[in-house]
């Protein structure tokens, strides 16, 4: 629990010219009505879903494996529109809540419409392609501070590459979505062709925690609370990162841009001196990695930091950031959901302006490629 | 400090907030069981307006299986990271590290005592003068 009360950043608080213009790594969108998506579905899958619904590998239809403790599954109580529909449904209400007080100079849209982990993958591609289109024409197109993610489905590497390959001229994309936990560990070769488009091209991966998934939520199975749901997202993103170093996805592929979103990062710096030492001793059984492991996770990938560590000792978290790096931490609010993390108070700790910048806004300008 | 006429009594119900601005000042008004309460508008962890959180009660447990809902309607839990605060006095109510220490003291001692977090909303003195609603900053 953090013992500061309070304090707030003066240095976003300002208006005008010193403030500092933020982007916001983790911002989702949702439809107004559970059949927005259909106008930009071919009538073929309209009707599919009509008749068949969207399964997934989790176990009911049509619900969250862990329904959550605030109407509309999680979301803050003070985000719902007053015109109406869920919370990030309303571009307007978006815009006077979120981009405009905040200072929000880019926000990077992650969609959560779980396209990625349909069962039937056409199916899955054909929703992948109407989530691009849908933001294109609700969010991006209307207000250019938000980015797009380009949503694919990873298990069938063709279609992903399809779907990459027609989006990729759009720059209103910022980068390819996928969800983490995929059918197979996120370092072996089927997703290769995907991380291959991705440095091609220089578009990141992003990985965005999901409820949805294509395996339980842990290697014990299902856990019981949402609690610990909450915190199953950090393995499963170590899981990831650990594979794809090992699996020499960044030897092969040493441009390649990961960002792991909202599943912590202040067990990045454990990780990493584990990995090393590990490493060390036994690196003649995967001598394909070159280098320590820390190595690769300083290039490569990037963390946004919502929800954000909160250490008991408020200095602690300092400690933190410059472990894992604040060349490799990326700002985030998670927004609209329950844990939103407010960049004026989500950081109360003395970072030096460089420091801040970089944070809130300079490392994901060099990700996402943004003007 | 000067009083400020906020509401009338019968405008607000049981359980239910409002939202007043006094001097300058967001201020978070509750209605608990009858009696009226003031806090600052502002959750001292990252700022949500309190008003829009729900009033809640208290669950707690000495030990696993073993449940007691209490406090009904006396607590208002922060729209946001869903920190509960006791609307009579402001105070945090949920470090859970502490609070689970201190519950293991309460099972001993008596029940229903619980530990102070480190937060503490701001609280303003209310009364009633006829069929208003009186805040005094």
């Amino acid at each position: 629990m953090n013992q500061a009360v309070l304090e707030k950043d003066t240095t976003l608080e300002k208006e005008g010219e010193a403030r500092l213009g933020i982007v916001d790594c983790d911002i989702h969108p949702a439809f107004g009505s559970p059949t927005e998506l259909a106008k930009f579905l071919p009538l073929r899958w309209r009707d599919h879903l009509a008749d068949y619904g969207q399964r997934s590998a989790n176990p009911v239809v049509g619900t969250l494996p862990y329904p959550r403790m605030t109407p509309g599954n999680g979301m803050r109580r003070d985000a719902w529109p007053p015109n109406g529909g869920p919370p990030a449904s309303d571009l307007a209400y978006l815009q006077e809540q979120l981009l405009d007080p905040l200072g929000i100079e880019y926000g990077i849209l992650q969609p959560l419409a779980a396209g990625s982990s349909t069962l039937n993958q056409e199916l899955g591609a054909a929703m992948c392609a109407a989530v691009n289109d849908w933001q294109l024409d609700k969010w991006t197109g209307p207000d250019p501070r938000l980015k797009a993610s380009i949503c694919v489905t990873q298990e069938d590497a063709t279609a992903a590459l399809a779907e990459i390959e027609a989006r990729i001229g759009d720059r209103s994309f910022a980068q390819i979505a996928i969800p983490p936990r995929t059918i197979e560990p996120a370092g072996r070769r089927r997703y290769w062709p995907i991380y291959e488009a991705a440095e091609h091209y220089d578009m990141p991966i992003g990985m965005h925690s999901a409820a949805y998934g294509q395996h339980t939520n842990s290697g014990a199975g299902w856990l019981n609370f949402y609690i610990e749901e909450h915190y199953a997202f950090s393995h499963s993103l170590q899981s990831v990162v650990t594979s794809m170093v090992f699996e020499g996805v960044f030897e092969r592929f040493p441009k390649l841009k990961l960002v792991v979103v909202e599943g912590g990062f202040a067990w990045a710096a454990p990780l990493m001196w584990r990995l090393d030492k590990q490493w060390e001793r036994m690196r003649s059984e995967v001598p394909h990695v070159k280098r320590p492991p820390s190595e690769y996770i300083r290039e490569n990938v990037w963390f946004t930091t919502q929800p954000i560590e909160e250490p008991e000792n408020n200095r602690h978290l300092l400690d933190t950031l410059r472990w894992v790096g604040t060349d490799r931490l990326m700002f985030s609010t998670d927004y609209p959901h329950w844990d939103f993390d407010d960049p004026r108070y989500a950081f109360k700790v003395p970072l030096s302006p460089t420091e801040r910048a970089r944070i809130f806004r300079d490392n994901a300008k060099s990700v996402y490629r943004l003007p | 400090m000067a009083r400020h006429v906020i509401a009338k009594v019968d405008e607000l119900d049981i359980g239910k907030s409002k939202l007043v601005k006094v001097a300058g000042r967001d201020i978070a008004l509750f209605n608990v069981k009858g009696e009226f309460f003031a806090i600052a508008n502002r959750c001292p962890h990252e700022g949500a307006d309190l008003c829009r959180g729900q009033v809640v009660g208290l669950a707690e447990s000495d030990e696993p299986g073993k449940v007691r809902m209490t406090r009904h309607g006396e607590l208002i839990r922060c729209p946001w990271h869903g920190w509960e605060f006791d609307i009579r006095t402001g105070k945090s109510w949920c470090d859970p590290a502490r609070t689970r220490v201190k519950s293991f003291d309460v099972s001993v001692a008596k029940g229903g005592a619980l530990t102070e977090g480190p937060y503490q909303a701001e609280t303003f003195p209310v009364s009633i003068d006829e069929d208003y609603v009186v805040v005094e900053i």
